[in-house]
């Protein structure tokens, strides 16, 4: 690492696994792959993990659907890192689950007459998560040593949205009175131990409005009653302060100066007109509006007392070239 | 009254971009729509466009009730549904003018809908039984799926009232957020047909019959289950199982009725997406599903677009200019009475105005874009497309503008 680089946050060494949360429409797909992508340019191999069957990275990377399978998708932007992703889907995971722990390769598929995938997938209280859960513990366990198996140095998981990921990280209480011992029980108690550990942390995407925000403090707290560990908060989709607090003062309250602003105008030879000159002030009004209410969200994060980062909306979309650009955006703030 | 057409909401006016418009005051006027249902993915704003859709209905005359799933807390408040009582409540400050319109609203309660369920098919004891049962609190209140299928059975149980009472004539529902498109529409189902199914009777087969019936097949598959769960909890399952087994039939019936009543003709689905990708891969799903099942669609309604902002300007033109006013090198308008040092403070300002633009026009033609490719997939689909505000709705008063929104836009 060069010595112009930023000082990377101290609790950051010995995390593998950085599980990425948000409410729905925040971008928590989004920021789990640009995360993805910065921990890989620092030259080491990750792995990002879907678990809900959405196919989102392959969305985003515009890539083939992924199999239960990890495969390559994209390249470090300047280290030579590799990212590889993979698609966890409960049944795949069962039977993996079944194949490794008990060789029940063929006749695990034979289950299926009876419905018991579906009932240990879909039905059963908890064993769902603990399947998805299981899967990521697995690959996160493994080291260079571990035959025919590749070792990454980080994993990144786009999990469930924040109203659900307590219990999908909590595996343990949610089988609590249900399985007191048992094979799934002990599964769901190493899991749980990984995810308590310093090798773990949570990540909370966010935009700036209320509900989201108030979903993120929600979590949080959440999130620290159950012993997990708290990451940073992301920001998601935030505007860029183009105008500064007097500026925006003078918008709102309809007092920015036409009159220069058409001379302004006119100076570099556009057609000052009204329509142009009114379009233009109204623009300034909503983007002030906006800007003080997300500021008013900004310091309710703040005061959650967590790392914050912050990235751009970008006004083309989200492709693969705006994701290395986010990508390089966490890297500069040192989430990566 | 207007006669019956498919789609109930035609195409009335063509919009530029080849998509017809929403006529949402036809919709909520349409005497013979008895239900609403807003489905989409999670964080388009559902709740938002129900809520407002049920406060412009009944301002127009309509005796509403509205069902939310997980309102903002300010929002709820307003409504005066922030305690959760999974009971419909009047909704205060609804302008209704003296006419006929009235609105109630409530939040769902999964948990006491699916109480209220057993409660209601069961006997005292057996209720009870069920109740107490570890296996059940964790199913009626995490089981991936029990939210869309309580809120469905709400939805069912607040038509039969309507029915009886005659106290509403339109339903609003507000879905939850499913994890995937085909959830909401699928559990209610998944949960009668596993609790229906084969694999239920295999579990209780060795709490009934004699051991005879312990074919190869099947302790292969007890085995199996026990391999997975332990034995202990396979006995809680096979308890629960066996409490349950007299209300399966009940169970199954409600959901074939629910799922007709979707499929009635006094159904509108409303699809609602924000102008994203993955909100609009979303609705297209929704949009595919609902035709395969012969579910009404009245529309599309797209939240938060960005709208199109005046003046005539290309966003390369505006960032051209922004430029050259930050670069200083623009010529000074000589005789326009601007001197140099005013110029240079306002400068700043109008670039950054000028990015601004910028941005919004690019944001706009993206949009724009995503939208007339949905239409093109989907080109009998009426859509209403909705504002982004630059403040927060959590007031009647809020929703009262996004209904206007909603009924003049397109």
């Amino acid at each position: 690492m060069s010595p112009a680089a930023p000082t990377p946050p101290p609790d950051r060494d010995g995390v593998r696994l950085h599980v990425v949360t948000g409410k729905g429409g925040t971008g928590k797909t989004t920021v789990a792959a640009a995360l993805a992508l910065a921990l890989a340019s620092r030259g080491g191999t990750v792995l990002l993990c879907e678990v809900e069957g959405r196919q989102g990275i392959a969305q985003l990377f515009d890539v083939p659907p992924l199999p239960y399978e990890e495969r390559r998708i994209a390249a470090g932007p300047s280290d030579g890192g590799d990212l590889y992703a993979l698609a966890v889907d409960t049944e795949s995971a069962l039977l993996e689950y079944l194949s490794m722990y008990y060789r029940l390769g063929r006749a695990g598929k034979a289950l299926d007459r009876f419905g018991i995938i579906d009932f240990a997938t879909t039905i059963a209280p908890g064993v769902r998560d603990v399947l998805l859960t299981g899967k990521v513990y697995e690959v996160v366990q493994r080291n260079r040593r571990t035959k025919n198996a590749r070792h990454y140095d980080a994993v990144v998981l786009d999990a469930p949205p924040t109203g659900r990921i307590s219990q999908f990280l909590n595996v343990n209480s949610e089988l609590a009175g249900l399985a007191k011992v048992g094979p799934i029980r002990n599964q769901a108690d190493t899991v749980t131990t990984l995810l308590r550990s310093g090798r773990t942390r949570v990540h909370l995407v966010t935009v700036l409005e209320d509900m989201p925000v108030q979903e993120t403090a929600d979590g949080i707290e959440e999130l620290r009653a159950g012993r997990l560990p708290v990451g940073g908060v992301v920001v998601n989709l935030a505007r860029r302060a183009e105008l500064d607090e007097d500026e925006r003062d003078r918008a709102v309250s309809g007092r920015l100066d036409a009159g220069s602003l058409r001379a302004d105008l006119e100076r570099v030879g556009l057609p000052a007109g009204d329509a142009l000159l009114g379009g233009l002030l109204e623009e300034a009004r909503e983007h002030a509006e906006r800007r003080d209410l997300e500021d008013r969200q900004r310091e309710r994060i703040d005061a959650l007392d967590v790392p914050v980062f912050e990235l751009t909306r970008l006004a083309d979309g989200v492709d693969l070239g705006g994701l290395y650009e986010l990508a390089a955006e966490l890297c500069r703030q040192g989430m990566a | 009254m207007r006669p019956r057409t498919t789609p109930r909401v035609g195409p009335l006016v063509a919009r530029p971009d080849g998509a017809p418009r929403l006529d949402v005051d036809a919709l909520l006027g349409d005497r013979s729509v008895r239900i609403v249902v807003c489905c989409g993915s999670g964080g388009v704003g559902k709740t938002t466009t129900s809520a407002a859709l049920a406060l412009r209905a009944a301002e127009q005359g309509r005796r509403v009730v509205v069902l939310t799933i997980d309102p903002a807390r300010r929002l709820a408040q307003s409504m005066g549904i922030g305690r959760l009582d999974n009971v419909p409540r009047p909704v205060a400050g609804v302008a209704t003018e003296g006419g006929p319109g009235s609105l109630d609203a409530m939040m769902l309660d999964m948990k006491r809908t699916f109480d209220e369920v057993v409660e209601s098919q069961a006997s005292p004891e057996k209720a009870a039984q069920i109740l107490g049962n570890p296996f059940y609190a964790v199913l009626s209140s995490s089981f991936a799926g029990t939210q869309e299928y309580m809120a469905m059975e709400k939805l069912g149980q607040l038509h039969a009232d309507a029915v009886a009472s005659g106290r509403w004539d339109l339903i609003v529902v507000d879905t939850p957020p499913s994890r995937s498109a085909l959830d909401f529409l699928d559990s209610p189902e998944r949960l009668s047909s596993f609790l229906d199914g084969r694999l239920i009777r295999l579990l209780l087969t060795p709490a009934r019959g004699p051991a005879k019936l312990m074919t190869a097949g099947l302790s292969l598959f007890t085995g199996a289950l026990t391999k997975i769960l332990g034995a202990q909890m396979l006995r809680d399952v096979q308890t629960f199982v066996a409490a349950l087994d007299t209300l399966f039939g009940g169970f199954r019936q409600r959901a074939q009725r629910t799922y007709r009543l979707l499929q009635a003709d006094g159904t509108a689905f409303l699809v609602v997406a924000t102008p994203e990708p993955d909100a609009l891969r979303e609705a297209a799903y929704f949009v595919e599903r609902l035709n395969q099942e012969s579910m009404p669609l009245a529309g599309l309604v797209v939240n938060r677009a960005s709208a199109a902002p005046a003046g005539g300007l290309s966003a390369e033109q505006a960032l051209a200019a922004a430029e050259r006013l930050e670069a200083g090198d623009a010529p000074t308008a000589a005789g326009a009475g601007t001197d140099t040092d005013t110029g240079t403070d306002t400068g700043g300002l109008t670039a950054a105005l000028l990015r601004l633009h910028a941005d919004r026009l690019r944001m706009v033609a993206r949009e724009a874009r995503l939208q007339r490719r949905f239409a093109a997939a989907h080109p009998d689909v009426p859509a209403a497309v909705v504002p982004a505000l630059s403040v927060d709705v959590h007031d009647l008063a809020g929703l009262r503008r996004i209904g206007a929104l909603l009924a003049r836009s397109g």
